[in-house]
Order: structure tokens, then sequence, then C-alpha cells
């Protein structure tokens, strides 16, 4: 996984709650079985005015031209802003695939669903979670300034606006750490291999019919 | 000593370690596999050289996008019609079969939707962790299990270190008391709860749901409530352990027998919240208030008695409250203060993880049988959750009962749940079901969801539109 210390960029509206994992990469893109190539159908339903399947090329599809992403002053943007409750839904881990792979790095929102925002620890996406008010400033700021953008820090935990304003957000130690280290997460666990066998033989003592029935 | 709650006696158990932030790498019993979530997992787990931690543990089963048509089916996967689901259905046996892990393949007895299979095979027992790359995982807490959904590179994770990396979650219970009236069902109950504390009720908690109604239900009626914690905004849902409980599991395939069985028994027992323990939020319902509930919009928290209407714009109490019931009510092609029942429906679903067990088959040919399909009714698709139900029901005569009425009896899998094979629902048609999500285009691109039980989904086929089931069955 690559690190993630900062990041400067373009930002990109997406102004309604609730958003879930369905509008974000629709059910029929979850039948592939690779991790990649997902971005030219992030938001498919949204972003395009006939219907998407996987396979089809995206490049000469009817563009649906009220849908903001999609307007020139928003190509090439990095940083997702979003509104409360951003990814609930299923569970599928290809809306976070979906987004990193459009080119979001970051998405800032009041909240995001549980799933969801492990996700994109997991992809090296960074949600950041800023409060309402906050969240209402940027999209204000937004909609009055053409090529709006962003400075996210992880290190010190702050978003800064142009103007200078900073907005700090909250986050786990070892998910940043995670994040800054671009750390795979499964040979971090495996560190404590012996810890975890330890565990299982003490639990297969006190529990045996929880070991060896599915064969 | 400190009074723990359920949900803290099964983290307890399963805590390997606990890091100084907050995270805690828990071990993990039992892990779901099915075709969608999994092929980027071992690809993962492929390209880094790794080997599953431990293959006793794991369990898989295609479902979500295998064929519900009898011909279609009954050629394996060679003859699945849509390549890319042949492809991952493939992939799961390919990778099932390297790595030795237990499948039941897709007509194999014992196959199903995972969250069917698992309990009634044994796979899953009280007092276990439960993962699986599918969010609806919490059914399992219907046996006191901490079951929950998984991302796919936890999955990976989980196939790797037999542990997961997170959080222990706060503790919430939902009492629901009381006796329960005629033709209101557990999915009424669950729909009633979400409905009352909303869809992000349970951010961030695992629930306890607890109270005579609880205590009252089978276990497959608990499957179906815990099934839809998500849709309530938790991971978690799960009911103690009782006698119910145990003679569920007793006998089951995967559940040992004698001496072993009595010990597990007496673990089994402990799994309830101790009398004082505390929880973080407590939320109380008087089963007497439940009527049967449709899902009229676009979320499941927009919901309503049957009896009922769709809200009016201008009750609503803020601005975006309004915009938000504009935006559902467009899509739906509903009118504001509409009655329910003058919903027509187009199409019916009876099946998926949280409606389609023995009972509910059982709930919906009580209504059918005898009767008729509506002619404005275009399909009515009944899909048992596994080969077992499927089984069963046939052997009770209920594959009789829904043909003869004019109803599809089909194969098990998720089908029309999601979509994301064949059975779909076309634009701008209704659709009465069973399943647990009604959002936008989740049951086939413009399709419009009312969930509901099997019972009021069964009578809505007949009625050919949204209708009271209680006045099917002497009651009102
Ligand atoms: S039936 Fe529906 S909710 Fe359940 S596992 Fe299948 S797709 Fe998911």
């Amino acid at each position: 996984m690559k690190a993630f210390t900062e990041h400067r960029g373009l930002v990109g509206p997406m102004d309604r709650a609730n958003v879930d994992t369905d509008m974000i990469i629709p059910k029929q893109f979850l039948k592939s079985i690779k991790r990649s190539g997902f971005g030219p159908n992030l938001f498919d339903e949204l972003r395009y005015l006939d219907e998407g399947q996987p396979g089809k090329d995206c490049s000469n599809r009817p563009v649906n031209h009220n849908f903001p992403l999609n307007q020139d002053r928003y190509k090439g943007a990095s940083v997702l802003l979003a509104r409360k409750n951003f990814g609930c839904g299923s569970s599928r881990e290809h809306a976070p695939w979906a987004l990193e792979d459009y080119g979001f790095n970051v998405v800032i929102a009041p909240s995001y669903a549980d799933i969801f925002y492990n996700n994109c620890f997991k992809n090296g996406l960074l949600p950041v979670v800023l409060t309402e008010e906050q969240v209402d400033i940027l999209f204000n700021e937004l909609a009055a300034q053409e090529g709006y953008q962003l400075s996210i820090d992880l290190p010190s935990q702050t978003v800064t606006t142009d103007s200078g304003q900073i907005f700090s957000f909250e986050l786990d130690e070892f998910r940043k750490e995670c994040l800054l280290n671009g750390l795979d997460e499964i040979g971090l666990t495996l560190q404590d291999a012996d810890r975890i066998k330890h565990y299982e033989a003490e639990r297969a003592a006190q529990h045996p019919w929880v070991f060896g029935v599915i064969k | 000593m400190t009074e723990h709650t359920l949900y803290d006696k099964l983290w307890n158990t399963h805590l390997v370690k606990e890091n100084n932030d907050g995270s805690s790498l828990l071990y993990i019993d039992r892990h779901v596999l099915h075709e969608v979530t999994s092929p980027q997992a071992f690809e993962g787990l492929r390209l880094a050289g790794r080997l599953p931690w431990r293959l006793d543990t794991n369990i898989a089963t295609p479902d979500h996008n295998i064929s519900t048509d009898k011909a279609e089916r009954d050629g394996g996967i060679a003859a699945m019609v849509d390549e890319v689901s042949r492809i991952q259905v493939q992939t799961l046996d390919d990778n099932c079969d390297l790595y030795g892990i237990k499948e039941f393949k897709i007509n194999e007895m014992g196959q199903g939707i995972v969250h069917v299979m698992g309990p009634e095979l044994g796979v899953t027992m009280p007092g276990m962790t439960v993962v699986c790359g599918d969010s609806h995982t919490a059914t399992h807490g219907a046996l006191a299990c901490l079951a929950h959904g998984i991302g796919t590179s936890e999955v990976e994770h989980v196939l790797a270190t037999q542990c997961l990396v997170t959080k222990k979650m706060k503790n919430m219970r939902v009492s629901v008391n009381g006796t329960l009236g005629a033709g209101v069902t557990p999915k009424d109950v669950v729909l009633a709860i979400i409905g009352k504390i909303g869809t992000a009720g349970g951010n961030e908690h695992a629930i306890e749901f607890a109270g005579s109604v609880f205590r009252e239900m089978s276990i497959e009626g608990r499957m179906t409530v815990c099934n839809m914690a998500i849709e309530a905004g938790a991971r978690v849902g799960m009911v103690a352990v009782d006698d119910k409980t145990i003679n569920y599991c007793r006998g089951r395939q995967f559940v040992p027998q004698g001496e072993m069985f009595d010990q597990a028994v007496s673990y089994w027992k402990t799994l309830v919240s101790d009398a004082n323990a505390v929880f973080d939020i407590e939320v109380e319902l008087a089963a007497e208030s439940i009527a049967p509930q449709v899902t009229w919009g676009t979320s499941p928290e927009m919901v309503a008695a049957v009896t009922s209407f769709v809200p009016t714009l201008d009750e609503q109490p803020s601005e975006e409250k309004r915009k938000g019931l504009e935006r559902a009510l467009e899509y739906m092609g509903l009118e504001s203060g509409q009655a329910i029942e003058s919903i027509a429906v187009d199409r019916v679903f009876i099946g998926s993880c949280t409606n389609s067990r023995i009972e509910d088959m059982r709930a919906a040919a009580l209504i059918a049988k005898g009767r008729q399909v509506a002619g404005s009714v275009k399909q009515v698709l009944v899909v048992p959750g596994s080969q077992m139900v499927k089984a069963q029901a046939e052997a009770e005569g209920l594959d009789r009962i829904f043909i003869d009425a004019g109803m599809d009896w089909r194969e098990p899998g998720c089908s029309m749940c999601l979509a994301m094979n064949a059975d779909k629902l076309g634009s701008g048609e209704h659709c009465a079901s069973t399943s647990n999500r009604n959002f936008e285009g989740r049951q086939g691109s413009g399709g419009r969801t009312h969930l509901m039980s099997p019972a009021m989904a069964a009578a809505a086929a007949i009625a050919g539109h949204i209708t009271d089931v209680r006045t099917f069955i002497g009651v009102n």
C-alpha cells in the first residue's frame, strides 16, 4: 500500500447525505474478480445517462452534464467533499477501490458508515471527519470559487484552505501510523503470530467444539 | 464484580491483544465466504505468498449471483449464462479447491445464502465470532454470536491471520415487551424498530434485542431481526442464549454431540447479559403498538403501518427532511399522503437472507394456499434460502401451493434481493419484497422496493396491491 503523508488537490462535490455504496459503485460491477479498474464506473448511475455494464467502454457513453463531477471545473478532483453518513449500505470494498481508482485521495464528510470508513484506510484513502458547520463552509467556498483546492496534512491532522483557515480532525493512532508508513496490516498482525497461537491453544482447551469440526 | 453485557462477554472471550489506541486484535472462530467479496482477497493472499492461517474455520458457498432458474441451474457452473458471474463462481471453486477450504458447491445439498446456510448447518454456534464479507452477517447473532460484515481486505486479513483488527463498539439494548398481534411477524418488529430509531440509530453500537417478544420468537424469527440490525445502523445484532437457542443447535451437522455438546451447552448458558449490566443506549417498544409494516420510500426508515399513509410534505419538520421526502416520493412514484394500501405491485419477491427460511416459506404458503396471484402482477418469485430449506418446503408440499397459486418456485440464492443475477425489477416497477434494502436501484435500475414480511408479500401478490394481511387471516 502506498504511504500517505500530505495531499493538496482540487476539490469535487457530492452534495447529498446518505450516499450509499450502491450509488458509489453499482452492484453489477461487483462481479469483477480484480481490485482495480473501477474508476470509470464510480457513481455510474449519476454520471451517465445509460445503464453501465462491466466490460462496457465508458469513453463513448452519454454523460449526465448535470452531475457536478462531470463539469470541467471539477475535472481531476482528488478531494471529495461529501455530506453525512457517506458510504452507507452494503459493505462492498469496491466503493473505496472505485474512489481511489477515479483519482480521489481524500474524502471529507461529517460522518461515514463504519465499514466504509474502515475500508478506506485499507486502501490508502483518507476519510476526514469535519463538523457539519465546517463542511458547510467548505461547500460554500467550493461553490463560490473555481479551481478550489484544499491541503490535507496527516501528521498534524489538519485541513487547510487557501484563505488560511485550518480545521483539525481526529483519527486513530494506529490507522494513522499504517497510512503514514504505507504498512500492510496483515504483516503487522503477523508480528503477533505467537500471541495468536497462544490464544488459540488456550481456547482449544476451553472450547474444543470450536475447532476441528469443518472438514 | 462488574456486570457485563452479552456483547462484552463475547468481546472479552475473543480478545487476543489490545493496542494502545483502542484498536484490538479479535480472534475469529468462523469465516464464511462467497463468490463476490472473496476473489480479491485470495488474489491478495497469493500475491503476498501467504497461506490461510487455519482451514477448519472457513466455509464457502456461492449465492449472490447464481441463477435461481431451474433449467439454467441444473447445468451447474458451465451453464451460467452471465459470463462475469460464471467466472466469479468458478474462481470461488478454484480458490477453495486450491487451499482446501470446505465449500458447498452450486447445486450441492448445504448450499444456500451464506446467512441461511451458516446457522442451519451448525457452522455458527453460540459464543462464536463470525465474519463474512457481507453486511448482513449480523444475522448469525440470533444464536448469541458476535457476527458482523467485513470488507474484502479484512477477508484477506482473517484468512491470513484468523484475527480482525477492530474496535470495541458501544452497547445498545432494544427491548420489545408484550404480545404481538396476529399477523405481526419478526420482520414487522424489526422494521418498526428501524422506523423508531432510524437508519443511523445504531451507529457504532452492538444491539442486543431483548424482552418477551424475542424470548417468544423462534430462532428463525430472531435471525430476521438480527439480519436488519445493519439497516438500523449497527454492524452487530444479537439475542441472548435460551433453551430455544440450544434446541436449535442440537443435532446440526457441524455441532458436537454427546459429552462435548453438554460441555458446550454449559458454556452457552452463560451467554446472556448480566442482570445489572449497563447499556449506553436503551430503546423500548411495546409489542401491542406494532402493526404490519411496509416501507414506502428509499431508505428502510421510511416505513409505516400498512393501514396508514405516506407522510405529507407539509408535516416535515425541516427543509432537509422535506427535500429528502420529495426525492423519495419522486423516485417511488408516490403522492404525498397516499394510502399505503393503494400502492399497486408489479412483482413480488419472497426470499433473501432476511426471510427465506422454512418458517417464512410456511407463512407465505399459508396466505397463498387456495388463492390466485392477481392478474396484474407480472411475477412472483419464491426463492428458498438454501437447498435444505428447499428440500424441507418440498417435503411439506409448499412448492405445490406456490405453483398452484401462480407463483414461481425457484432454486436457492440471493436472487432479486440485489439483482446480481437475472431476477430484476424493470424501471418504475413496484415490488413487494421480503428483503432488507429498498435503496434506489437495489432490485434493478429504477425499481421500487417495498419491504414487508413474507405473509404481507404473499397477500400483496394475491391482491395486486399492498394490503393488510390481517384481513386474510380473519383479524380486523
Ligand atoms: S440475500 Fe441479499 S442481503 Fe442477503 S446476503 Fe444475499 S444479497 Fe446480501
